[in-house]
This record gives structure tokens, sequence and C-alpha cells, in this order.
């Protein structure tokens, strides 16, 4: 095993980690402002992942540009999921919205079964065979396509609360509920909105990722576990500690894969979140509650 | 009539009724009253953790795997049969309840973050046992089939009709000890913790101790219904049996029935089972086999109660029968 073969996998590790922490982006923004765990996250990713499938295919749409629609129309249906269902479920008992959430996902990771049966789907770009070299390192294309996407959809989200005023106003509905409700702000919309924005990241999440991996109905629920292990190492809530978990996971994931068995690698995962919960339960990057 | 004394009465023409069952109802019927009866049991267990203390586990998957892996293992490499292998499987779960709630209750993991850490411990425990190529591994450890005609209880070997009667037994069992457990003290503590466990703190209950022994307990039960899924179905494979669908198809009845009641367990498992069963049926008489109707089915029931009868369905049905006082 040679320095430049740990090089390559840590970075194609690095890549792949910051679409996943996109994915748990997405995640994270949820619960930091509607205070609900979305247990149908990577349920959502894998409908994206097929929605990109059907897009190349039936109008040879390159993910890359199937990202516009397919996060738009994510947005409108985290809205009116959070708006006809997960709204009445907020002063519900945590179990309770649990359930509601895990009943979605039990839906919708069965009907894609049903729709496009178990086997994997993918999508065949020119591009994906392409890699750069630099001097023994070799960086595949669609990876850093879809990492250098991750890191911009990951930006235009932080401008977005930091400078937007709806992007204030939902920072202020997670810092205080009673208070932004005092000060006249549409909660129960803001709560719309921001599911709907969580839903447009694993869109665009899960578009990218249908470069790297084929999928079936089964991820899914993989990839809801992934999207909990990296929000939760990284820090529930926490937009830095999304991409950060995500990195952390990807780089370990891969050195996993690399030094003992490939099929071992997310057992890796679950004993790091494991060891976050027992002695840093607010993640990495969390604020103490 | 006093709703204890119609109570009586109805449980009493139930026990006959399910006694009576293997008599008059073909194996086709019988199958699925026993799958019914291992849901029912096996739901008695978990809501003695969420039910009873409120303890939201979402690994019990975690249980019945170690349980059936412990004894199906004993007996595979050692000719020892479950009356033995049930004490060690009872055991290996004990000690991994008690190491998951000794973990998360003293780091104070409660909530949501609790119903991580239990799926992370059994995703975990599934990619192990994995690669534990002694049971198997991946390809699944098989027991033999024999003796079909015979009942040998102690080896949990028998006919259709036996099965059905241990777990018959089992069941009964898990509903009287969850009876009394319900009115002694632990379960008033364990409602009081449910209900609020700070103010339950603050009137001296000793919490983590409470909730310990409440984990402890419904491991304990789900480790006997593990054992007797090793022997019913001779076949265990990790991503079965470990797997988290298993875990929620667990959850699924008592949440239905009535979460911390004492029927709502039986009663999900058997409107669960049986509506189930029939979309099936009903789809392979149609013609059409698709994969993955039944969970939506599943997951449609659960959408329905969680949002329309979030006390479940035997609260609404006792009222109905007179068994509550008004």
């Amino acid at each position: 095993m040679t320095p430049d073969l740990i090089a390559n996998v840590v970075i194609a590790g690095l890549l792949t980690g910051l679409v996943y922490g996109l994915m748990a982006l997405g995640l994270s923004v949820i619960f930091g402002v509607v205070r609900v765990v979305n247990f149908a996250h990577g349920e959502m990713m894998t409908i994206a992942m097929y929605a990109a499938v059907i897009l190349f295919g039936a109008f040879g749409l390159d993910p890359l540009l199937a990202v516009v629609p397919v996060a738009v129309a994510f947005f409108g249906f985290g809205y009116a999921l959070q708006s006809a269902l997960i709204n009445p479920f907020i002063t519900r008992p945590e179990h309770s919205q649990f359930m509601l959430l895990v009943a979605v996902a039990l839906i919708m990771v069965n009907a894609l079964l049903m729709i496009f049966g178990p086997d994997a789907r993918s999508v065949q770009v020119d591009y994906q065979l392409e890699s750069y070299a630099i001097g023994p390192i070799l960086i595949d294309k669609a990876r850093l396509l879809a990492a250098g996407m991750a890191v911009a959809t990951s930006a235009a989200l932080f401008a977005f609360f930091r400078l937007s005023l709806v992007g204030k106003a939902i920072r202020a509905c997670a810092d205080n509920h009673l208070g932004a409700q005092v000060v006249g702000l549409n909660v129960k919309r803001l709560y719309a909105l921001t599911f709907g924005v969580g839903s447009a990241c694993v869109a665009v999440a899960g578009c990218m990722m249908i470069l790297l991996v084929d999928v079936t109905p089964v991820l899914g629920p993989a990839y809801t576990l992934l999207a909990f292990v990296i929000v939760i190492v990284g820090g529930l809530g926490s937009m830095p500690g999304a991409l950060l978990g995500g990195v952390l996971i990807g780089v370990s994931e891969a050195l996993a894969g690399l030094l003992i068995v490939p099929s071992a690698k997310s057992m890796f995962s679950f004993a790091l979140l494991i060891l976050v919960l027992l002695f840093r339960p607010q993640g990495l990057l969390g604020k103490r509650t | 009539m006093s709703p204890e004394r119609r109570a009586a009465i109805l449980l009493t023409l139930l026990g006959a009724a399910l006694v009576a069952l293997p008599w008059l109802a073909g194996s086709y019927v019988l199958s699925v009253a026993t799958l019914i009866l291992f849901f029912a049991y096996t739901g008695q267990a978990w809501n003695v953790m969420m039910g009873f203390a409120g303890q939201l586990s979402l690994g019990h998957s975690l249980y019945v795997g170690l349980g059936a892996y412990a004894a199906a293992g004993l007996f595979f490499h050692y000719g020892i049969g479950p009356w033995a292998g049930v004490w060690l499987a009872i055991a290996a779960c004990v000690a991994a309840g008690a190491v998951i709630g000794f973990l998360a209750f003293r780091f104070g993991i409660s909530g949501v973050y609790f119903a991580l850490l239990t799926i992370a411990f059994a995703e975990f425990t599934r990619i192990g046992f994995d690669h534990i190529q002694w049971l198997g591994g991946p390809g699944g450890l098989f027991i033999k089939v024999e003796q079909r005609e015979a009942w040998d209880l102690l080896d949990l070997r028998g006919t259709p009709r036996m099965f059905y009667y241990v777990m018959l037994a089992l069941t009964t069992g898990a509903f009287a000890l969850c009876a009394w457990l319900l009115r002694s003290r632990a379960g008033y503590y364990w409602q009081a913790i449910r209900e609020n466990e700070e103010a339950a703190q603050a009137l001296g209950i000793n919490t983590f101790r409470w909730k310990m022994l409440a984990v402890v307990i419904s491991a304990a039960m789900t480790a006997v219904s593990g054992v007797f899924f090793a022997f019913y179905y001779n076949n265990l494979f990790p991503e079965q049996i470990f797997h988290i669908s298993r875990s929620i198809e667990i959850i699924l009845g008592p949440i239905i029935g009535g979460l911390g009641t004492l029927f709502g367990p039986i009663l999900g498992a058997a409107v669960l089972t049986i509506l189930a069963d029939g979309i099936t049926e009903l789809m392979a008489l149609a013609g059409l086999e698709i994969p993955g109707v039944k969970q939506v089915f599943y997951g449609l029931c659960l959408l329905v109660v969680v949002m329309f009868l979030p006390h479940g369905i035997w609260p609404t049905i006792a009222r109905r029968l007179g068994l509550t006082r008004r």
C-alpha cells in the first residue's frame, strides 16, 4: 500500500464526503429550525437520484443541469409536506413526530420499489471516465464536479441564511419560537419554507450522487442513517458541522474500505456515531443546549 | 355489569377461542395466528420500554437477533437445545440492553438521540454479524429441520400446532407479566418517568435505576422471541433479523393498537398481520406480484393512525365494549 494510493483514496473520500455533507446539511437545517428529525431524508435523496435518472433517460439531461428542475420540484414537495403533514405535529410528543416520518419513509422507499423494482439504475455521461492527473494523484472529473456543486450549493445556502431577510427570519424562528411569533413572523410558513430549502439541498445532493453511485430503493434507509451519523458527528443544527461531518465520514469510509473490508465500512461510521453520542452528544461543532 | 366482570368474561372467551383454534382451523390460518402471536409477544416486550417507561427504542431487532443467534449457534455447533440456549439468549440480551441503557442514561441521552443510539447499536451489530463466519456470516445460519411429528418441547422441534401453543403460552405469560408490572411499584415509577422525568426525579425516584430495569426486562423478553424465531423458521440472516425494518415491524403493532396499553400490542399485531396477509392474498389472486406493496400499506396504516388516532385503536374499542369507567 503506497502513500500515493492512500492519498488517492483520501481525496476521493473527501470529495464524496462533500456531497454527503450537502445531503446532511438539509437534515441539519430542518432539525435546527423545525426541531423535527426528518426520518425520510435518505428516501428523499433516492427519489432525487431516480428523478435524475428519469430526466437523463427521457431527455438526455445531464445531472448537472437536472439539478435545477429537481431542486425546484423538491422545494415545492418539502413545502407541501411540512404544511400538510408535519405542521399539525409540531406540538405532538417527539415519538409521535418520529412515527409520522417513519411512515412517510416507509411509503417512499417501497413506492420506489413498486415503480422501479429492485435493480440498480445509473446515469452514463462521458465525463465519468475522465480524470485529472496531478503528479501521481488522479482525480475523477465527475467526483470533482459533484463536490464543486455541493460546495457552491452550501455557500448559497449559507448566504441565504446570513444575508436575506427571509433567511434571517428563519434563524429568528430557530432561536426563539415564541419571540418570533410575538414580533409577527408567520412561523408555520417559515417552517414550510425551511423544509422546502432542506429538501432542495437533498435534491442537489441526490443529482450529484447519481454521478458517483448506482441507485436502488434500499439505498434510502442507508442514506437516512448516514445523514444522521453525519449531522450528529458534526452537530445537529450546525451548518459547518454538517459539512465537516460529511467529509469525516466520507474519508473514514474510504479508508475503512481500503484498510479493512469494504463491507465493514459503515460499521466504522456507526462506531463513530456511538462514540460521539456518548462523549460529545452536541456533536463536534454543535452548541450545548 | 361492572367493567371488571365484563373484561373477565371477554378474556375467558378469547382464551378459549385461542386454545381451541388449532383444532378448528387449517394450517394456513394456524401459521397466520402464530405470526400474530409472535408480533403480539414481541410488541408487548417493546411496549415495556416505550409504552410504560417512555424510552423510544428503534433498535429492538438487536435483541431479537442476538437471542436468535445465541440459541441457534449453541444448537448448531454443540447440539445444545433451546432449553439451555434461551438462558444464554436472555443473558446476552440483558447484557446488551444494560450496556446501551447504562451508556445512554449515564450520559443523559434521551428522546430522539436515544432512539438514534439504539438504531446505531442494531446496525453496528448487523454489520458485525455479517463478518462472523462462525455463525454463517451473510450466507445465513440454518438449523436442521427434523422430527416434525413429535412434540419435543425441550428442543423446540415439532408440529406447527406445538409452535402455536408455545407462542400462545409466551404471549399469555407476557400479558400476565405486563399486567402485574403495570400495577407494581416499578410500573407506577415508569409511568411517572414517561409523563415527566424531571418531576419524577424531583419526587425522589431514581430514574436511572428504573429506566435501566425497563430496558433489561424488555431486552430479556425480546430475547425469548428471538429464540422462538430461530427454531420456528430454522434460518437466520443478519440482513433480515437485525435490519431496521424488522425493528419497525415490531413497534407498529403496539403503536397502532395503543401505546402503553396491555391489549394494544395484541390487537395491533392481529390487525396488521391479517390486513397485510389479506393484501398479499388479494394481490396474488389478481395475478400481481409487486414487491413493496405490503410495506406501503404498513406505512399508510401507520400514517393514518398517528394522524387521527394518536392513542391507538384499543382505547376506542375498550370504550365501545364498556371496559373502561367513564
